[in-house]
């Protein structure tokens, strides 16, 4: 015997709303997708500025706006140190911060797969709710879609947000000056590392965590006080050497990196070494470089240290006037090497 | 870090630099066997360090590099079989076949996974039962044992759903070849120490006492190559021609026994085709009669069909026997480059195209 009564009428009856498993009802515009809002994203994000629950976001604005776009479809979308939804709102802050805004708001929008575990998407709707609060912005309007089981990777998730730049600030890789020195806010390659080694059928056991953090608040820090920054970029796909290298190419200048100044993890370097990769090539989450003028460099350096975000900050490279728009690592062994962008994904070696 | 930062201490590199230096009275020509040698020499800028006597040229130690555009092809024809998961090392993926790569093929459709050993791909093949699942099986002697473990495991587990696209070369009768060529310059060999760590160096004897060239088994990191240079060197100058081992810390004269017993369990010597420098007798494995069931090429006759063509601009053949340098090529980053590769030297790691691209091009 059914535990509930049994609905014999001819019409569609009511999907079960206890479901724990998305199905393709959740992105049907009815019932089951007001649902979906109502316990999983308006709890999660309920106490912002402005709630999720209208067809858009109406704000009031009359300043200098930085506006950005990223999606997110990290596999696994769990993993040490943070998850799909932690990434999905540090990524898009950061963007905003690498302009040198104040994120102000987002939006989130969720491509679920039939069959997505609902708790899953509810432990994510929390992580993201905690980061935003840690970024101090706010989730403001959203998208649900579904597809069908097969046709996407359990979760994708893209954000945009808003930030507020203030007056006076010129950040970009055209500002970048011959002098500038070039700063690094802590250790490369662990989010890379981390991912990799939480893969399925990966069997290398680490203790290594994600460096996934918003980053704005360390930004605004150096802004507010008063440093002359010329350049920022965090230092996602392609690591810090990719960073660079587009830098580089668009300021048209040569940069010149130390490599012993480069922090990586001794864990890190290992697991590197195991699988032949560079961790200069390694994806990082929060992690950014900063050029800044030759004269606030070191003031700069003891801001950033004393910021939870910065606190293994070191100096790690400097511009020169050379045109040649190339990154050169000087190694230890007084020779210089040419970092270039990567063809592709890094993969692994024979041998 | 413990193991590394040892051998990658710039002092003592200087140190080493110089007592070569000093001992170096004429100019002398050495090859560095393996691919990860002329990448740690590159990256490092080891080359640089040394006296401008020393000249070192990028042999053919590079397992992406020289399986032959046949193989590629063939393994190509595989993966776009829709029954079929083709489960092969990273970076196979990118090198160019007669049209496309395996990236290609995977972004038309074809099951193509990377697996970062070859007993993952047996694991694959017990999970899938109902696919084929071929794994591309290239390398030297270092790749061997590890690949004839998974054919052993898989007869065990009477898996009959995995099979092997085999493309395995032996170093030493490649450098026989390179000796026997007339215009080969190379009066010393940095011999590969992962080779031998599997193979020992026994069979390296001969050569250097035939052909009177130095033979030292040598490790990848900066010193290793340096203190490897040295010894060559130190060879060359006292008229000697030995065997010698610079990189005992893995490599014992016998070798490891337990790998050898299992490649010779599975494999048996053949003939084989060197992309870029051409057939090579006796330079190869191949499945023993008795694991014929493990070898795709069996399995799947239709591969055999393959007609396989070079790109005509391409010159890795001369590159990986040394009679050329990649920045000698007028194809060298114009119309080859990692992104658009017309060999193979341009695609993989230990490519020397692709070494002097990331690390010299300007």
């Amino acid at each position: 015997m059914p535990d509930h009564p049994v609905d014999f009428s001819l019409s569609c009856p009511l999907p079960d709303s206890r479901h724990t498993r998305i199905l393709l009802a959740h992105g049907g515009g009815g019932t089951l997708m007001h649902q979906l809002i109502e316990r999983i994203f308006v709890p999660a994000f309920q106490g912002q500025p402005a709630g999720p629950l209208h067809d858009g976001a109406v704000l009031e604005l009359r300043d200098r706006l930085a506006f950005t776009t990223d999606s997110y479809v990290v596999n696994p979308l769990f993993f040490p140190g943070g998850d799909i939804g932690k990434l999905a709102v540090c990524g898009t802050v950061n963007d905003l911060a690498m302009c040198g805004a104040r994120p102000l708001c987002l939006s989130a929008g969720f491509i679920l797969e039939e069959g997505f575990p609902i708790e899953d998407l509810r432990r994510i709707a929390r992580s993201m709710r905690e980061a935003a609060d840690e970024a101090k912005v706010a989730i403001v309007t959203g998208d649900t879609k579904v597809v069908d089981r097969g046709k996407g990777d359990g979760l994708y998730i893209n954000t945009a947000g808003i930030g507020l730049v203030a007056e006076g600030v010129r950040i970009s890789p055209a500002a970048v000056r011959p002098g500038d020195v070039v700063l690094l806010n802590g250790d490369v390659g662990r989010h890379g590392v981390a991912i990799l080694a939480a893969r399925e059928g990966f069997q290398i056991e680490t203790r290594l965590e994600s460096d996934c953090a918003p980053l704005a608040d360390a930004v605004l820090h150096l802004l507010d006080a008063g440093i002359e920054i010329h350049c920022l970029r965090d230092c996602t796909r392609g690591g810090l050497a990719t960073t660079l290298v587009e830098i580089a190419r668009d300021a048209r200048l040569q940069i010149e990196i130390a490599e012993a100044a480069v922090p990586v993890l001794e864990e890190t370097r290992g697991i590197c070494e195991i699988l032949g990769f560079d961790p200069l090539y390694v994806a990082n989450e929060g992690r950014f470089a900063a050029f800044v003028a030759p004269a606030d460099a070191d003031r700069a350096l003891d801001l950033l240290r004393a910021h939870p975000q910065g606190a293994g900050a070191g100096r790690i490279g400097v511009v020169s006037p050379d045109p040649s728009g190339l990154v050169v690592l000087q190694s230890g062994f007084g020779s210089g090497r040419i970092l270039d962008m990567l063809s592709g994904e890094q993969l692994p070696r024979i041998c | 870090m413990k193991y590394l930062d040892e051998y990658r201490d710039p002092g003592v590199a200087r140190q080493y630099a110089a007592a070569i230096a000093r001992m170096v009275t004429r100019p002398w020509t050495l090859m560095e066997v393996c691919g990860g040698q002329t990448h740690a020499i590159l990256r490092f800028g080891l080359d640089q360090l040394l006296p401008p006597e020393i000249a070192l040229l990028h042999g053919p130690g590079c397992p992406v590099c020289v399986t032959p555009v046949e193989l590629i092809d063939k393994a190509l024809a595989l993966a776009a079989r829709p029954e079929v998961i083709l489960a092969s090392y990273g970076d196979m993926l990118r090198v160019p076949g007669t049209s496309g790569s395996l990236l290609s093929v995977k972004a038309a459709g074809g099951d193509v996974r990377i697996v970062y050993s070859p007993t993952d791909a047996a694991a694959l093949a017990e999970r899938h039962s109902e696919r084929q699942v071929v794994f591309f099986a290239v390398g030297f002697e270092t790749t061997a044992p590890a690949n004839a473990m998974a054919v052993l495991q898989a007869e065990r587990k009477r898996l009959r759903n995995f099979s092997l696209l085999v493309s395995h070369m032996l170093v030493p009768p490649a450098l026989e070849a390179l000796l026997a060529s007339p215009n080969c310059h190379v009066q010393g060999f940095l011999a590969a120490g992962h080779v031998c760590t599997v193979m020992g160096f026994r069979e390296y004897e001969a050569i250097a006492r035939e052909h009177r060239t130095p033979i030292v088994v040598t490790g990848f990191e900066p010193l290793d190559i340096l203190q490897g240079v040295h010894m060559c060197v130190k060879q060359l100058e006292e008229g000697r021609a030995e065997v010698e081992n610079q990189y005992a810390r893995s490599v014992r004269p016998e070798g490891n026994r337990a790998a050898q017993e299992a490649i010779r369990r599975v494999f048996r010597v053949s003939d084989r085709r060197w992309r870029g420098i051409g057939d090579i007798p006796r330079s190869g494995l191949a499945l023993r009669e008795e694991y014929q069931e493990f070898d795709a090429e069996r399995r799947f006759p239709f591969v055999s069909e393959v007609v396989a063509r070079e790109s005509p601009d391409c010159i890795s053949g001369l590159i990986l026997q040394g009679l050329r340098k990649p920045r000698e090529c007028p194809a060298f980053a114009a119309a080859c480059t990692p992104e658009t590769p017309l060999g193979a030297t341009m695609v993989s790691d230990e490519g020397a195209c692709a070494a002097y691209y990331r690390h010299r091009r300007p």
